[in-house]
């Protein structure tokens, strides 16, 4: 084994092309460093990436890349893992790319279940064909595609997947990179598809799109930080949380009546839960962390095992004898 | 197949069933037979037909099939649109096709004979389900009146069968419901059929065995179904005569039955075997390719990958997925699943992966008819991309020959490493005829080397011969790199933008697939070697009825000469000048013509097209009045 590896043997000789102040800098920092904690060989880590400001993410990382087509990462993924289950294999992918002409890869490789971790970027615009809206912009947008506002009601990342039944969902922000490190190992140790939405700021089309939850002067009062086992408090002073008011959740001011026994506690595990805080939106907190996670059998070790079976039962395969099959006959 | 004519003065040209005296049967051999088993949808006749075919090759007969069904998986019962038919031609001599008219037509309803009856010759046997052609099923098929009883058939010979009341009779005490008898009305025709033409049935009891182990009810209902049919012909007065149709004299060896589809798929399995890396399909279902991904799911242990995809799309872009990752990587589809993996495809071609393409062509355009053969993705497997992205197409000539044609196309993604586009279609797919089935350890070479070296490792360096990138895997130390669609450097594989370099890798690409003509044997032209008044030039599934239509004008003394290709690109290098040694050339094709379009464009020929756009193979027939009109002209 060679020395360990560190930070900068993850950086490829190419020079990183995105807009000076992108919050892609610091998602593809971030994921070269905790990279060599990762222990595994950088020549089976492979970034496989679709159409769009994101998906040049693989030409800046020195490992096996490819940046395929739009839309279509997933599908070109799960065809190596299936075949070459012992790669780590990654995607990146953004919100147009993922979620509007991938719509399809994405949620079935989610429901698939292939061992893949997915990192979707999503900043709320179309950056790369230069700001239209996207899939995952408001109601009202005003942007180049839609002057009068956008009339097209969004998708939500988080509910999303898991209406497709990822096994583990996440959502973490580029600026927070403590955070943003400790999703990606999550994700990384989920032995199936792991999906992260990174909220990452676009600062020509859509700067500022994420500064409640990324300002820090204000960011404590919505940031909901998810931690398994522990109740959902927030607030720079740590004293609202989230109560259940029948089958509502409620934002409630702690004391005056209200203690921490009051207050939900999170469970990874819990769909029903996920989904709840997975539909907050403003006057609720911005969850970010884990929603979900439930391992399930993969996709790509179900088919192997298949394929294995298969020759412990007959063998290996005979090309002669195979043809030898069927409706045969010799003349002599 | 090649094999001499069988002594010809042995058969009798007759295939006449009327006129045998009562008491001992007589049989009278013939030279070939064609029937045609034809029914609604779920009666089975594509079964049938295929029992038909199995027990005839294995009575040493040469065969050809069409199987010609519905899109509709249960149509409206008893109506024109659920009537599904399977033609073999069975022969003691070599045969090229299935044959252009039936001379049995087997009508399981008023609705199968009505839809089949136009291409019934007058005197030709008409076998027909009598207890079907009710009141209701002549409505339904749009007869005002019974055609069995109206004198409308005087000109052929009609057997009148009671299918249903015989088969329901033998089966009264198997114990199985009305509607489960009914089913096993296609095993008393085939044992019928069986007798006619001496067929031994004992193939179909095995086949039946296998399917039915599990229903022994059922299993035995259809084989006392099938015995019941074969011992009615034995004992009717009906039937006076049984045919016997002599083995064909036929090339030494170890034969089997197998359609396009199931070549296909061995072919490619073939080919990873010999690659000795695992195969991998990306598919989507979709008529008439289905069968390729259903045989390949069966073939595990080779070991075989059958990802069902959740679109076309996915099934080529996970195919590049696994040819990234050094697998023998595939998909197949039909026209509408091309033009959906038409972007992918791009990509494949840019960043020179070898994954194969199989289109099974069905008649188009749009959903079209799904189930019916045409050639008229030609022009897209050709040019249906955006930018210059040129890709090697190779085309199967018949069932069989989609074995060597799937194996040739992994030999080239492999070698040259690129995209293959395999062409078949429908009639192909579908269709079965004996296949002298090859010594795997004699096939072409299939060597697959995966770089290792880093030592001047770069991703688009190539092969001084072959022009070939080398195939780096992931899992290699040393040579991480990055592929992608963009434009990148020469060598480097470093995104470029520079103009000068773009033509340089787009010239470089083109070459690359233009210098495969190097290893494409020498044209054989059948005919008129040195050239002659006309040439047929073809490809694909037409390679039967050219064949067979150039010999029959050949043999009344006319220069006529077939040249049939299997690379559509790059075209045989010595093709221009073949086709210039002949005073008229001929394209016929099951399209408008696009290899007419491309032979005029490539080499300024002024050849002529002989076009079909009909969901059918051209008949023999159609193709010599239009060899003999453009002789005159």
């Amino acid at each position: 084994m060679a020395t360990a590896l560190t930070r900068k043997d993850f950086i490829s000789d190419q020079e990183v092309r995105w807009c000076p102040g992108c919050g892609d800098y610091a998602i593809l920092a971030q994921v070269q460093k905790i990279m060599p904690e990762l222990g595994v060989p950088r020549e089976n880590t492979v970034f496989i990436s679709g159409i769009g400001c994101s998906s040049r993410f693989p030409y800046y990382m020195n490992t096996y890349g490819f940046h395929t087509i739009h839309g279509r990462a997933p599908a070109v993924a799960t065809g190596l893992k299936v075949t070459r289950p012992e790669l780590d294999v990654w995607v990146v992918t953004g919100d147009g790319d993922g979620l509007s002409i991938g719509g399809n890869h994405l949620i079935h490789v989610l429901r698939r279940n292939v061992d893949l971790k997915i990192l979707l970027f999503n900043n709320r615009i179309y950056g790369l064909t230069k700001g239209q809206y996207s899939p995952t912009s408001e109601v009202g947008k005003v942007t180049k595609s839609t002057p009068a506002g956008s009339v097209d009601f969004p998708f939500n990342p988080i509910t999303v997947a898991l209406g497709a039944h990822a096994a583990f969902v996440a959502r973490t922000i580029d600026v927070e990179q403590k955070h943003l490190g400790e999703m990606l190992k999550r994700s990384h140790a989920n032995r199936g598809a792991s999906f992260v939405e990174i909220l990452q700021n676009c600062n020509i089309f859509n700067d500022d799109a994420f500064k409640e939850v990324s300002e820090k002067t204000i960011k404590a009062d919505h940031q909901l930080v998810l931690e398994h086992g522990k109740p959902l408090i927030f607030g720079r002073n740590r004293d609202r949380g989230i109560r259940m008011n029948g089958m509502r959740p409620e934002v409630v001011q702690l004391g005056n009546g209200v203690s921490e026994s009051d207050i939900v506690v999170h469970d990874e595990t819990n769909l029903s839960l996920a989904f709840m805080l997975g539909n907050f939106e403003a006057p609720m907190p911005t969850p970010i962390g884990v929603f979900y996670c439930a391992p399930r059998p993969t996709y790509d070790a179900a088919m192997n095992k298949q394929l294995e079976d298969a020759k412990a039962k007959m063998g290996a395969g005979d090309p002669q004898k195979l043809l030898h099959q069927g409706d045969t006959w010799t003349v002599n | 197949m090649a094999l001499p004519p069988e002594a010809a003065g042995q058969a009798a040209e007759s295939h006449g069933l009327a006129g045998g005296g009562a008491g001992h049967k007589r049989r009278e051999k013939v030279d070939h037979v064609v029937i045609r088993f034809a029914g609604d949808s779920g009666d089975g006749m594509q079964l049938a037909g295929m029992q038909f075919t199995t027990e005839s090759a294995l009575a040493g007969n040469d065969i050809a099939t069409l199987p010609d069904f519905p899109a509709e998986i249960r149509a409206p019962a008893g109506t024109l649109a659920g009537v599904s038919g399977f033609q073999v031609n069975f022969s003691s001599s070599e045969i090229f096709t299935a044959g252009d008219e039936p001379d049995v037509l087997v009508a399981m309803n008023p609705a199968a004979l009505k839809a089949n009856l136009d291409d019934v010759p007058p005197n030709g046997v008409i076998i027909a389900d009598v207890a079907a052609f009710s009141d209701s099923n002549l409505k339904r098929a749009g007869f005002t009146s019974n055609p069995l009883t109206d004198h409308s058939l005087d000109k052929y010979q009609v057997f009148q069968v009671d299918v249903t009341k015989m088969t329901t009779l033998a089966l009264r005490d198997s114990g199985l419901n009305n509607r489960a008898v009914m089913r096993c009305r296609n095993l008393f025709v085939l044992g019928l059929v069986s007798w006619l033409y001496q067929r031994p049935i004992e193939s179909t009891e095995n086949w039946l065995a296998g399917r039915f182990r599990k229903l022994p009810d059922v299993l035995a209902a259809n084989v006392k179904a099938l015995k019941a049919g074969y011992n009615y012909g034995e004992t009717t007065e009906a039937f006076a005569s049984s045919y016997i149709v002599d083995p064909a004299r036929i090339a030494k060896g170890f034969y089997r039955n197998i359609t396009g589809n199931s070549a296909t798929a061995l072919g490619f399995v073939v080919a990873a075997c010999r690659a000795k890396r695992p195969l991998f399909l990306g598919s989507y279902p979709i008529t008439p390719a289905s069968d390729v991904l259903h045989d390949l799911a069966g073939f595990k242990n080779f070991p075989v990958y059958t990802f069902q995809a959740e679109d076309e799309i996915a099934g080529v872009a996970s195919a590049i997925g696994a040819a990234f990752g050094g697998a023998i990587a595939i998909t197949t589809t039909s026209g509408p699943g091309m033009n959906l993996k038409a972007e992918a495809v791009g990509l494949a071609v840019k960043t020179e992966l070898p994954i194969v393409i199989t289109d099974i062509q069905r008649a188009g355009p749009s959903t079209g008819m799904p189930t019916k053969p045409e050639q008229a993705d030609l022009l897209m497997a050709m040019y249906g991309r955006h930018g210059e992205s040129p890709i090697p197409i190779i085309a199967a000539a018949t069932p069989a020959d989609c074995f060597d044609c799937a194996y040739e196309a992994v030999r080239i993604a492999t070698k040259y490493m690129t995209p293959v586009i395999l062409l078949t279609d429908g009639q192909l797919a579908n269709g079965a005829e004996p296949w002298l089935v090859p010594d795997v350890d004699k096939l072409p070479e299939i060597k697959v080397e995966f770089r290792t070296d880093p030592d001047g490792y770069m991703p688009y360096i190539r092969d001084p011969e072959t022009m070939a990138r080398p195939w780096a895997v992931p899992g290699t130390p040393g040579l991480e790199h990055r592929l992608g669609g963009l434009s990148t450097e020469d060598q480097t594989g470093n995104i470029s933008y520079s103009p000068a370099n773009n033509e340089l890798m787009v010239r470089q690409r083109a070459r690359k697939i233009a210098g495969i003509a190097r290893e494409i044997a020498p044209i054989e032209i059948f005919g008129d070697a040195k050239g002659g008044d006309l040439v047929v030039l073809g490809w694909g599934s037409t390679f039967g009825p050219i064949r067979e239509a150039v010999k029959q004008l050949r043999t009344k003394g006319k220069s006529v000469s077939h040249i049939h290709l299997r690379y559509l690109n790059p075209l045989p290098g010595d093709l221009a000048d073949k086709l210039r040694s002949f005073r008229k050339v001929m394209v016929a094709e099951m399209n408008m013509g696009q290899l007419l379009k491309m032979v005029r464009a490539d080499y300024l020929i002024d050849a002529i097209g002989c076009n079909k756009i009909q969901g059918r193979p051209f008949k023999v027939s159609e193709l010599t009045n239009r060899i003999l009109r453009a002789l005159e002209g």
